[in-house]
């Protein structure tokens, strides 16, 4: 009976890793990867890397341009995130269970949340090109619509997780809605949800390059450019330039959240 | 004795199925202090947030000083919950923001939503608000953040919050729960002193029936949304309280001395 209990268990166990790895082979046969010569490539790939991929003088000529659009794109990347978040906190409002109006704005913040955060940041840009065509308003839209959606999210449960207790208190005072949200909700979750906003502004600089390739602005636009032009000095310095600034603001973001928290 | 509050036939049915009170019926005087006794679920806790419409009670009829508490319109709820202090298990402070601050939220009810929002005090609120403090012994730690105080320093910035709102009557819902016993003596002694001394009406609900029976005038017995008991704690029998909880005899840890009779 014992027995059996256990070799079941390792049944199941061994019939789940032999199902992940018929799926494995079979997504590599449908997609004719070469296992081998994937692996093998590698270490190609990384000596190409060393002989192609680094900043020459020529390169740091265009240091002033790089520099000119990586600005432009972190200003854009802190923009969107930051006009998401107001908008976001709103939605959080009525989204949360705490401070929402009624269920009907309930759920239609948690749709728009939903709706704005799983559609990719590079199919937004890709609708938004219809609209805007090549310009940095397509890629500010881009981010913006992505950070809000996913901020609305984080915000709506930092607003739950944080403020329930002192909220009960206030309305319990005979407080206004308005009151109960400015004197208990902001203060309680204040530090968090700018915590969530820079690492909205974070994630948005990583994406930013992404979509400005697709969206031929900022700093992505100058990295395709150079790619295609078989500059890979420059391109490499761009990326190098992007790294520099991740970091940097990485730093920056986390000395505000050990100030604030 | 004029009577603040009475309920008559008050049941709140939470969904389709979940009776958590069933036609409730008592009064309460003012200046009196009563408890509410009775097992986790009976129903207490519902009953207290009823009062001030925390909760919207299902039917029946809840009167309090003059007024009909069920049909106020929202502005009028607002005026008629200054009227109610509020105290809780957990403290329910801002604990990010200081002791001043938590204790001038108790004035929140009395402005309009811009002064409220931008928590504009006078200065005529602010000393109140100090003097309270110190009343409850809360004077060195005016300006500290409460995630720093004690939960017996905590609870009593939650009394010194309720008692500026000028209220008529306190309700508490298990204030003591979370504190050991020396903080809850305190407490519970703050609690009796508003009552004699500044004549303000308490209610609360209790876990330790000793408590209970030591500190009240009255104390109501609530068994599965319904009252079971009500009377002066000193002529409670044993069965009694067997009965509110449903228990047998041996199985509850209380003490019916002489001397847990007396009050102070
Ligand atoms: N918000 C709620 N939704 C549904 N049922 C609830 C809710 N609050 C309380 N109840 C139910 O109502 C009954 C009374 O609860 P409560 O008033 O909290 O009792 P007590 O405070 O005496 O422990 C319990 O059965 C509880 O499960
Ligand atoms: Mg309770």
């Amino acid at each position: 009976m014992l027995d059996n209990f256990f070799l079941r268990k390792r049944l199941k166990l061994s019939l789940l890793i032999v199902l992940i790895l018929a799926i494995t082979y079979g997504a590599i046969l449908i997609a004719e990867y070469d296992i081998i010569k994937g692996f093998t490539s590698i270490p190609e790939a990384f000596v190409w890397g060393v002989q192609n991929f680094y900043p020459d003088a020529n390169a740091f000529s265009r240091l002033p341009n790089i520099l000119n659009k990586l600005i432009e794109t972190v200003l854009i990347s802190v923009a969107s995130a930051s006009t998401a978040a107001i908008l976001a906190f709103l939605f959080a409002i009525l989204g949360s269970h705490t401070t929402r109006i009624n269920g009907f704005f309930a759920s239609i913040s948690r749709l728009f949340a939903t709706l704005f955060r799983n559609i990719d940041v590079a199919v937004w840009s890709m609708i938004l090109l219809f609209s805007f065509g090549q310009s940095a308003l397509t890629g500010y839209f881009a981010l913006f619509f992505v950070s809000f959606g996913f901020l609305t999210r984080a915000f709506t449960e930092t607003i739950d997780e944080v403020s329930n207790d002192s909220v009960e208190a206030l309305r319990a005072t005979g407080a206004s809605y308005i009151s109960t949200i400015t004197n208990a909700v902001v203060p309680s979750s204040a530090p968090q949800l700018i915590s969530w906003l820079l690492f909205m502004i974070e994630t948005n600089i990583r994406s930013a390059t992404l979509v400005g390739i697709l969206t031929g602005t900022g700093i992505g636009f100058l990295f395709d450019l150079y790619y295609k032009s078989l500059d890979y000095h420059s391109a490499s310095l761009v990326v190098i330039m992007v790294v520099i600034a991740i970091l940097a603001l990485e730093a920056l973001s986390n000395f505000i959240r050990r100030v604030i928290l | 004795m004029t009577k603040l509050l009475e309920l008559q036939g008050v049941s709140k049915t939470y969904g389709k199925n979940t009776v958590a009170l069933s036609e409730i019926n008592f009064s309460v005087n003012e200046g009196e202090f009563v408890s509410v006794i009775g097992p986790s679920g009976a129903g207490k806790s519902t009953l207290l947030r009823c009062i001030n419409r925390m909760i919207d009670s299902t039917s029946g009829e809840i009167n309090f000083d003059g007024q009909a508490v069920q049909k106020l319109n929202k502005k009028a709820l607002r005026q008629f919950r200054t009227k109610i202090g509020m105290i809780f298990q957990h403290y329910n402070l801002v604990d990010r923001l200081t002791v001043f601050e938590n204790v001038l939220h108790g004035r929140l009810g009395y402005k309009s939503t811009l002064a409220g929002a931008f928590g504009f005090y006078t200065d005529e609120e602010k000393r109140q608000a100090l003097e309270l403090l110190s009343i409850l012994g809360l004077e060195s730690q005016v300006y500290k953040r409460c995630d720093q105080l004690s939960g017996g320093q905590k609870q009593r910035v939650g009394i010194a919050r309720a008692l500026v709102q000028k209220p008529k009557l306190l309700l508490c819902d298990e204030p003591i729960a979370s504190l050991d016993p020396n903080a809850s003596k305190v407490i519970m002694d703050y609690l009796q002193t508003i009552c004699k001394s500044m004549g303000i009406t308490v209610m609360v609900n209790l876990h330790q029936v000793d408590v209970a029976l030591k500190y009240s005038d009255r104390v109501i017995g609530i068994s599965k949304g319904e009252v079971v008991y009500q009377g002066d704690p000193r002529f409670m029998k044993e069965e009694e309280i067997h009965h509110i909880y449903g228990s047998e005899a041996g199985e509850l840890i209380f003490n019916l001395s002489e001397e847990s009779h007396y009050v102070g």
